[in-house]
């Protein structure tokens, strides 16, 4: 084994950072040996780097309309083929990727630390917080979340901007659930009891002790939920209420391609199979974490 | 130092109330070392939470110092909990547990400091970016035991140091106590249902028994064997070992 190896999985780590490095790289070990997992964040990585570089990948710009080469089949300048403006569909795909990451990050950006804050402090404190949040809680998970997204955007209108916050405040409750869970487990454990008689603060409790542990399970959870949350946004998107023509969405794009799907299959499809790529490839991560991070299903 | 005075602690309400604690009272001295004994469900470790500020809902009085054990004194008084498995956070690195109340109370020169608490547990350097599961069960006691010590508090509780560790561990870990104690003029209340241990760490004891003290007595009195009281006397006999005969003839006290 090569040296920087050795220093990773020592027993005597020498400073905080080199600790912290070596229980990512155990994690990482379990995580490699899990070959599906593996494959669902090639995919996302994919998603990423597709989304950062899209202007030198794609090979058209995603609007520029060309009424003389509308609804090409594939092969030949356009890969994908082109759509009923004459638009590249593989450029569309590349860049539409990026508005699928940006959808999905700023959810999770807002919904998991929300639903972490709500349930440690539900969790914690107890006694009426805990009823008050809880209830509120309740309240959200009572409604369908597309129902609730789709009133959201129909009042604040429609854009992806208010899309995002619309999915975002469907998505947090579970979030919510699981950190009061994780929480109760934990709140009584001597290892709080200690820090209490160190004098910590509750803040300081609430922040340092019990949200790292919460963040594990609800890591699993975000990944595992990515999934529903583009096909939230691609729901919006091909009801006309998520990203509004020309941005290239692939909801937006499924939908205005579903006029020639027996004709030009190829319209519809395609962003169709992106949507069920990227959703498969964060079920599958979300899965491989759940593995690695989750302890009660550790083998 | 520590004044206990008709200390009562209820769990719950109503038909279903647990009187846990029925009115205890106790003095420790300054620099004193005293044990709480009984069998499981005595009452002890609940006292002793009562004392650390863990559970406020008492009655009666106890303090600490000059003030009450509601209000909590971290720099006065520190707690060694029973189970080390259960007492150092999974997530934390030995080195973070120990910066962790010195960060709380802005101490200054954390670096030297956990370097000297580790070395004091007997424990070397190698040791101080590990994680918990990367320790025995000896070596997370004697960490949780230098957390309790990092704001040099002048009083220690020890909820059972020893009663999760093999037997080896445990004579270990009461020497390291004994030696603390000794150099830091720590006054102790040590819990335990182990006569022996408790023979060996203190100078006084008080058994418990169903929520009330059966009899407060000296050490040398508990190595002579002359307990006052009959459930004493029981107890001696009983932490001897197993003897079908003494296990026929216990009774219940109340």
């Amino acid at each position: 084994m090569s040296t920087w190896q050795d220093r990773l999985l020592t027993d005597t780590p020498r400073s905080r950072r080199e600790a912290r490095l070596g229980a990512l790289y155990r994690s990482w070990l379990q995580f490699r040996s899990n070959r599906l997992a593996l494959l669902g964040l090639a995919i996302v990585l994919l998603l990423i780097v597709v989304a950062a570089f899209a202007p030198w990948i794609a090979t058209h710009h995603p609007n520029e309309q060309n009424l003389a080469q509308r609804l090409l089949a594939p092969g030949g300048a356009h890969w994908l083929g082109t759509d009923e403006f004459g638009r590249d569909v593989f450029s569309r795909i590349v860049y539409g990727a990026r508005i699928t990451l940006y959808i999905v990050a700023l959810v999770a950006i807002i919904a998991a630390p929300i639903g972490l804050i709500v349930g440690t402090a539900a969790g914690y404190l107890g006694g009426w917080v805990d009823a008050v949040l809880m209830r509120i809680t309740d309240v959200f998970l009572a409604f369908p979340s597309l129902i609730l997204a789709l009133a959201f955007v129909a009042a604040l209108g429609p854009g992806i901007e208010n899309a995002v916050i619309a999915i975002a405040l469907t998505a947090w409750p579970p979030y919510a659930r699981i950190a009061r869970a994780e929480t109760l487990t934990i709140r009584n454990a001597d290892y709080i009891a200690a820090a209490r008689l160190q004098g910590a603060s509750t803040g300081r409790i609430l922040s340092r002790h019990i949200m790292p542990l919460c963040l594990s399970s609800l890591t699993v959870r975000v990944t595992l939920d990515m999934a529903g949350i583009i096909l939230t946004a691609a729901g919006l998107g091909f009801l006309g209420l998520g990203a509004q023509p020309p941005l290239a969405e692939w909801g937006a794009m499924v939908s205005s391609g579903r006029r020639y799907i027996l004709d030009q299959w190829w319209v519809a499809t395609i962003p169709g199979i992106a949507i069920f790529a990227v959703s498969l490839a964060f079920n599958l991560l979300g899965d491989g974490l759940r593995d690695v991070l989750d302890p009660r299903q550790k083998k | 130092m520590i004044s206990v005075r008709d200390l009562a602690i209820t769990f719950g309400s109503g038909p279903g109330a647990v009187h846990a604690v029925r009115g205890v009272s106790f003095d420790v001295a300054d620099g004193e070392s005293f044990g709480l004994v009984g069998e499981s469900g005595s009452g002890k470790s609940t006292v002793l939470r009562a004392l650390a500020g863990l559970n406020r809902l008492w009655t009666g009085s106890a303090t600490l110092g000059e003030t009450s054990a509601r209000v909590q004194q971290p720099r006065l008084v520190q707690m060694v909990f029973q189970d080390p498995y259960a007492s150092l956070h999974p997530r934390h690195t030995v080195d973070r547990a120990l910066s962790e109340p010195l960060e709380i109370h802005r101490i200054g020169d954390a670096n030297e400091r956990v370097e000297r608490a580790l070395a004091d547990v007997g424990l070397g350097p190698a040791f101080r970016f590990r994680y918990p599961n990367q320790l025995s069960g000896g070596q997370r006691q004697r960490v949780a035991i230098a957390r309790a010590l990092m704001l040099e508090p002048r009083v220690l509780l020890l909820d059972e140091p020893t009663s999760a560790l093999d037997v080896s561990v445990q004579a270990e870990i009461l020497n390291l106590l004994r030696r603390l104690r000794v150099e830091r003029r720590l006054t102790m209340i040590l819990v335990s249902h182990n006569l022996a241990v408790v023979a060996h760490m203190c100078d006084r004891l008080a058994v418990m028994n169903r929520g009330l003290v059966v009899e407060e007595m000296d050490v040398a009195t508990l190595r002579r064997a002359e307990p006052r009281e009959a459930y004493t006397r029981q107890l001696l006999t009983a932490s001897k070992g197993y003897d079908r005969e003494v296990a026929s003839g216990i009774v219940t006290f109340d």
